[in-house]
């Protein structure tokens, strides 16, 4: 190690990968992983999201992370996004195209997507 | 892309429970499920709650599983790290505030660790011990960059100064102020050695910082050489430690790598290189000046002071020596400033202390606190309380070298003086919590029958000091004692202290002395009443059969090894069969008996 940069560029390079255990961070989006999720496709919606948050540098402020039913089996895969002090966001039938607008508008912007969420889904 | 993280403790009390199989069994169901690219396994080192090893940790959400079993790991990958199901009947109940609809306690929730600071800890539990790249992660060598490019020596040692850091290996002198002594001194070469021969029995605070944070060690000796102009360093550790030697290598060998130890560290110039020199578990060489003669290849005594360490210390050159938890503090120091350490403890104790719990405990472990908590904090919050419902009796700190704080002074807030005061000591940190049903007379023995083990035999006071001591304690556990007995035991307590050559028989009376001060009730219980009033010391013990509550199943007599019970003629009022009576001069008073009567018809008196 001849020099700080070539110390703070390990740093760098680690630190995303250390961050998941740091606890929560101030935005939580939780993914429906049930089999009902997991049938419609939940997984690739979690593993877009872990990527996109990753890629966005958001790691430090969102944690990505999964529970089981929500309750709404039609509407999987279902993503919800917690933020302390604000009310829920609930996002259903996501894909992991839609992926990218919500980490884009919501989680960098704080902006939550409309029309991906269940109050614009016929129910 | 990696979304969650299982963290299995690695060290010492997980893995002889199982946690390298463990470790195994999640790699192989990881695969099996196909999440190989999604889930990381990380052994790390010890979390703290040792009693409720094999720990298990998933992250993100932190979700904290205890006693986890081969068994288990599958259904934890299937549940919950593929569905997002918490495996409720794995999760630890936390003791306190376990509510039901509220079990997926997270580490971070449960009492244990919310009542606690971890600085030394920090990276306990969190990191991979041996992976430099995580260390860097979490700011690792990033003091000693500071250091190296941006402070002199000389401001190091005033920020060391500054924060008020004390020795945690019992003694507590000033850190800075040790530092300061060592750097004017000229010599060719000057050392930095850590004393990591941890011997007190029941204390493991440096067995988990090596295991769990070793990277954190070399990176505060580093910046100690650098402060006293050292650049050799010797950490001293006992052979008994071999994941602890094993990790440390590890950590040496991926800074050398790095060119964290070495030649010309950051271009600054400052050239320094550890090594480690492995102790054959002498408690004797836990004192300074026996630890330098052990490394420097004799055998382990100690010396006279002075000359200190300080001017004549290893192979006759200036050399400071700390003890592991002191290292731990350094780097943390040097980054958050001197005011933040000095703003957690007390007064004179500044900063944080870890803590080994064991003995009558609910949660055994590792717990560090800010120095100035109660013991009534310590005992009955993090450690969760004395188990089945007995009564708090008094806690030993120190280990054979301290004193006993007894139930009248729990309130007492720790810290260096404070013990002091009350004629403990901190000692490196271990603190074995009793119960009415200890003996306080027998404790003092157990740790005399240590310190009369350990004594290396050099100097008289010592030697044969300790040996009569415990032939006194064993005069007055065996009932045989009188009052003048326990004045001369006092006197000699005192020839010792005064008079012994090293720390070892300066403090090995103390356990004498503290249980003297606080129970010498008990030991005038000892020679009065021949009566041991916890029921521990055997030669004062009856067992005896109550005729009336006797129905004369004979349960007793087929347990008792010594074939002392055996049916009489009496026929209790009521009852249709002979009692059964115990001889006095055949019992071995096991107390095997006393379980097996289902009438409770069996006591000891």
């Amino acid at each position: 190690m001849k020099s700080l940069a070539e110390l703070q560029a390990i740093k760098e390079k680690m630190q995303g990968k250390v961050a998941l255990r740091e606890g929560s961070g101030d935005k939580r989006v939780v993914v429906g992983m049930a089999t009902c999720g997991i049938a419609a496709g939940a997984r690739p919606v979690l593993n877009a999201f872990v990527e996109q948050v990753n890629a966005a540098g958001l790691t430090a402020s969102v944690t990505v992370t999964q529970t089981g039913c929500i309750g709404i089996c039609q509407f999987e895969p279902v993503v919800e996004v917690f933020e302390a002090g604000k009310e829920k966001v609930t996002y259903v039938k996501m894909t992991a195209d839609k992926v990218a607008r919500i980490v884009e508008e919501h989680l960098k912007g704080g902006k939550p997507v409309a029309e991906y969420t269940i109050g614009y889904t016929e129910l | 892309m990696i979304r969650a993280h299982v963290l299995i403790c690695g060290g010492t009390g997980c893995t002889s429970s199982g946690s390298n199989k463990i470790i195994n069994a999640f790699n192989e169901s990881i695969a099996a499920h196909d999440l190989k690219d999604e889930i990381k396994v990380v052994q790390t080192g010890c979390f703290g709650l040792c009693a409720l090893g094999p720990v298990v940790i998933v992250h993100p959400d932190g979700t904290f599983y205890s006693r986890v079993e081969e068994g288990d790991v599958d259904e934890i990958v299937r549940e919950h790290l593929l569905k997002g199901r918490v495996v409720d009947r794995l999760v630890y109940k936390d003791t306190g505030n376990y509510d039901e609809h509220h079990s997926h306690v997270a580490l971070s929730d449960t009492v244990f660790y919310k009542t606690q600071n971890r600085v030394v800890l920090r990276n306990c539990g969190v990191i991979n011990p041996e992976s430099i790249d995580e260390y860097i992660a979490m700011d690792g060598y990033a003091a000693l960059g500071k250091v190296l490019t941006e402070m002199t020596p000389d401001e190091v040692i005033q920020v060391i100064l500054d924060s008020g850091l004390r020795g945690r290996g019992g003694g507590g002198f000033p850190t800075g102020r040790k530092w300061a002594l060592t750097a004017p001194n000229k010599a060719p070469q000057k050392y930095v050695v850590c004393n990591a021969d941890e011997g007190d029995p029941g204390a493991f605070m440096d067995r988990s910082v090596l295991e769990g944070d070793p990277h954190c060690l070399v990176e505060a000796m580093t910046i100690a050489g650098y402060a006293i102009g050292a650049t050799q360093g010797y950490v001293y550790v006992r052979a008994e430690y071999p994941i602890a030697v094993a990790r440390l290598q590890i950590a040496i060998d991926q800074a050398r790598e790095y060119g964290l130890l070495g030649k010309n560290i950051f271009g600054s110039g400052f050239d320094f290189d550890l090594h480690i020199r492995l102790g054959a578990g002498a408690f004797v060489c836990g004192e300074e000046t026996a630890l330098m003669t052990s490394i420097e290849g004799n055998r382990g005594e100690p010396r006279p002071r002075p000359p200190y360490p300080a001017v004549k210390g290893l192979f006759g050159m200036p050399t400071v020596e700390n003890n592991v938890e002191t290292f731990a503090n350094v780097p943390q120091i040097i980054l958050r400033g001197a005011e933040w350490f000095a703003s957690m403890g007390t007064e004179r104790s500044k900063g944080t202390k870890v803590f080994a719990l064991g003995g009558k405990i609910k949660n055994t472990g590792l717990v560090e606190i800010p120095m100035g908590t109660t013991l009534r904090e310590i005992i009955d919050e993090i450690g969760g309380g004395i188990p089945n419902g007995k009564q708090f009796k008094a806690a030993q700190t120190g280990g054979p070298s301290g004193g006993c704080i007894p139930a009248s002074l729990i309130d007492t807030p720790v810290d260096y003086d404070n013990l002091v005061a009350i004629g403990c000591m901190m000692g490196s940190g271990g603190l074995i919590v009793m119960d009415e049903d200890t003996c306080m007379v027998d404790m003092a023995k157990f740790f005399l029958e240590f310190t009369v083990d350990e004594s290396c035999g050099k100097c008289t006071p010592c030697r044969v000091g300790t040996q009569r001591l415990l032939e006194m304690l064993n005069k007055i556990t065996s009932g045989k004692g009188t009052l003048e007995d326990i004045d001369e035991l006092e006197q000699l307590c005192y020839y010792i202290k005064e008079n012994s050559l090293c720390g070892l028989g300066q403090t090995a009376p103390n356990p004498v002395l503290s249980t003297l001060k606080f129970f010498r009730d008990e030991y005038v219980a000892h020679v009065v009443d021949k009566k041991c009033p916890a029921g521990v010391c055997k030669d004062l013990l009856t067992y005896v059969i109550d005729a009336e509550k006797c129905i004369g199943c004979g349960m007793c007599a087929k347990q008792c090894p010594a074939e002392a019970i055996a049916r009489t003629d009496y026929i209790a009022p009521g009852h249709k069969l002979a009692s059964f009576a115990i001889d006095a001069e055949k019992c071995v008073k096991c107390g095997a008996c006393v379980g097996t009567c289902k009438f409770k018809a069996i006591s000891k008196q």
